[in-house]
């Protein structure tokens, strides 16, 4: 099924005429109404009126996540406050947040694009959708929801935790679709079967999984125990909130995006050339149709490349491979980003650790387990292992607090983390995705 | 009145504590009492040496975090009880011991306890006003 034939189906010709015209309301916007972004073209030497083509892009500028907390908290907002009726945030590189705006139109339009994708996963009306994505700050659980109302499927806000509770209710509820985190969704699979609940038993139908990395090795396993069809879904607060792209139900190869929302581009993290369709590069995303948050050629940092070829589901939207990798350091644990730099303004604070430390990241029973090796200092120090203890909770507590992520600490001797050449080995991803 | 001690951090792992002993033995420190407190990833290592600024010294140059900390060295009956009456002494007055251990030898007929108190002047005062005997670092290491 598909929720937006019109646009979904339009053949690439009329769809890059409408991405053209909204990409120049679009840059004739944020040039008019964000200060950041006249600025930005007036050094690059142009003007949204240079911007002849969808070819022309390549002369504007890139947006970074540093440019985003420069202008902590509204100062990238197009709009004044006023329109603004949903705030979201994710995390920054340091101690400070993303921050997000969406006008009550840009809510609808998220709402809508939800709803395609939750329809290209194998959604509809008459489905009941177990939405497992986090509510919050986070976009992920409020993006499904209101994707969800909009198609008129019936949503169960259950948010992400108290796992038994969960199995439970996919049991009495009866629901169809499940929406979350892949290894939130395996780890729920392995608590349903030590309570005796077999998925085989239940009534879902289709997954639809993200905010993390997966594997089309996790992808037989989720089919296989859940016994539904797993689908991979794209989003980043920045740009919109999931939604941005998805994998057709039908296909399941590769996430159409939404191209008369939104431009990817794939370009060389290095020489920041834009590369042609198949080549493996970072992906650069510009909003066509946001109004309280726009982004022109935000760099997600996320590895992948883009294919053109027709699908068999009938979308003409290019799609996006499975993301392989980040051009940055930044870990996801359990689906929330976590830069290593914010650990670090953490233990900073912290006058008994020295400032070397490692970020350990395993996975078990499907879970993220992040471990922070940290120096202790002979400051710190004491006869005490009660006072030990107290550091690392009080460690623990500090990062729970800023970043949302329960992390196990453990003080290590002076010159414990492995130095390489000089330079610390800050991050150790054992997991096997 | 206190005894000096060391402490040192030492991680969970195999060989850790042969090492601090290699490096005490290379410099002819002698150990006169030890205690160890752990937890599933880290310990700490508490000793009592014939020259504990010596032993410091080493340990750090051998990269070991080690701290000093005073500690209180008392006489306990060698016999049933000996060691309740102190304590019950210590709790009547609300003092809190941290941590204890035995030292290894015996002064006289009595055995010796290492105590680490909250409050060490306050608890060396009571112990000794109902005539218990604290011994200073210089007779301990003596023994």
């Amino acid at each position: 099924m598909i929720y937006d034939i019109e646009y979904e189906t339009m053949p690439r010709e009329a769809l890059e005429a409408i991405q053209l015209r909204r990409l120049q309301t679009t840059l004739q916007r944020v040039y008019a109404s964000v200060p950041f972004y006249r600025k930005k073209f007036e050094e690059a030497g142009i003007t949204p009126a240079d911007i002849k083509s969808l070819d022309d892009l390549r002369r504007v500028p890139f947006t970074t996540k540093m440019d985003l907390r420069d202008n902590y908290p509204f100062h990238m907002f197009a709009v004044p406050m006023d329109n603004v009726v949903r705030i979201h945030a994710s995390s920054g590189t340091t101690g400070r947040p993303t921050v997000v705006g969406y006008t009550a139109r840009d809510v609808g339009t998220w709402s809508t694009l939800m709803a395609r994708a939750l329809t290209a996963g194998g959604a509809g009306r008459g489905d009941i959708i177990h939405n497992a994505y986090g509510y919050g700050l986070f976009t992920g659980g409020l993006g499904v929801h209101y994707g969800a109302e909009r198609l008129g499927a019936s949503v169960i806000p259950v948010s992400g935790g108290n796992t038994k509770r969960q199995v439970v209710i996919m049991k009495d509820f009866g629901p169809t679709i499940i929406t979350s985190t892949p290894s939130y969704a395996l780890h729920l699979a392995e608590v349903a079967e030590e309570m005796g609940v077999s998925f085989k038993s239940l009534k879902f139908k289709h997954g639809i999984f993200g905010a993390e990395p997966w594997s089309e090795k996790m992808r037989a396993e989720l089919e296989r125990k859940l016994n539904i069809t797993a689908v991979d879904i794209y989003g980043l607060s920045e740009v919109m909130g999931p939604g941005v792209a998805i994998e057709c139900h039908e296909a399941r190869k590769g996430l159409h995006v939404f191209e008369d929302h939104f431009i990817a581009e794939i370009i060389d993290p290095n020489t920041l050339e834009p590369l042609p369709y198949g080549e493996a590069g970072e992906l650069v995303f510009t909003s066509l149709t946001k109004e309280a948050f726009p982004v022109v050629r935000y760099r997600t940092r996320d590895i992948t490349s883009l294919n053109p070829e027709p699908c068999i589901c009938g979308r003409t939207h290019v799609r996006m491979n499975r993301v392989t990798g980040r051009s940055d350091d930044m870990l996801i644990i359990r689906g929330v980003n976590v830069f290593p730099s914010q650990i670090e303004s953490v233990l900073m604070e912290i006058d008994a650790v020295e400032p070397h430390y490692q970020l350990v990241v395993d996975r078990e029973d499907n879970l993220d387990v992040l471990t922070v090796k940290v120096e202790i200092s002979e400051r710190g120090f004491t006869d005490e292992v009660k006072g030990l203890q107290q550091l690392e909770r009080r460690i623990t507590k500090n990062i729970k607090e800023l970043l949302g992520v329960t992390a196990q600490v453990k003080l290590v001797e002076p010159k414990a983390i492995e130095r390489s050449q000089g330079k610390a080995i800050r991050v150790v991803d054992n997991r096997q995705i | 009145m206190q005894v000096e001690q060391i402490s040192v951090f030492l991680e969970n792992k195999s060989g850790r504590l042969s090492e601090v002993t290699a490096i005490l033995s290379e410099a002819k420190v002698n150990i006169r009492a030890l205690a160890l407190a752990d937890t599933s990833d880290f310990g700490v290592l508490r000793l009592i040496v014939n020259d504990t600024e010596k032993a410091r010294q080493v340990l750090k140059n051998n990269g070991f975090t080690v701290g000093k900390t005073n500690v209180v060295a008392v006489e306990v009956a060698d016999r049933p009880g000996g060691l309740h009456e102190i304590l019950t002494l210590l709790h009547n007055a609300d003092l809190n011991v941290e941590y204890m251990y035995a030292f290894v030898r015996s002064s006289g007929d009595n055995a010796v306890m290492i105590f680490r108190f909250e409050k060490d002047q306050e608890a060396i005062r009571l112990l000794q006003s109902k005539g218990v005997s604290v011994i200073d670092g210089e007779r301990l290491c003596a023994l």
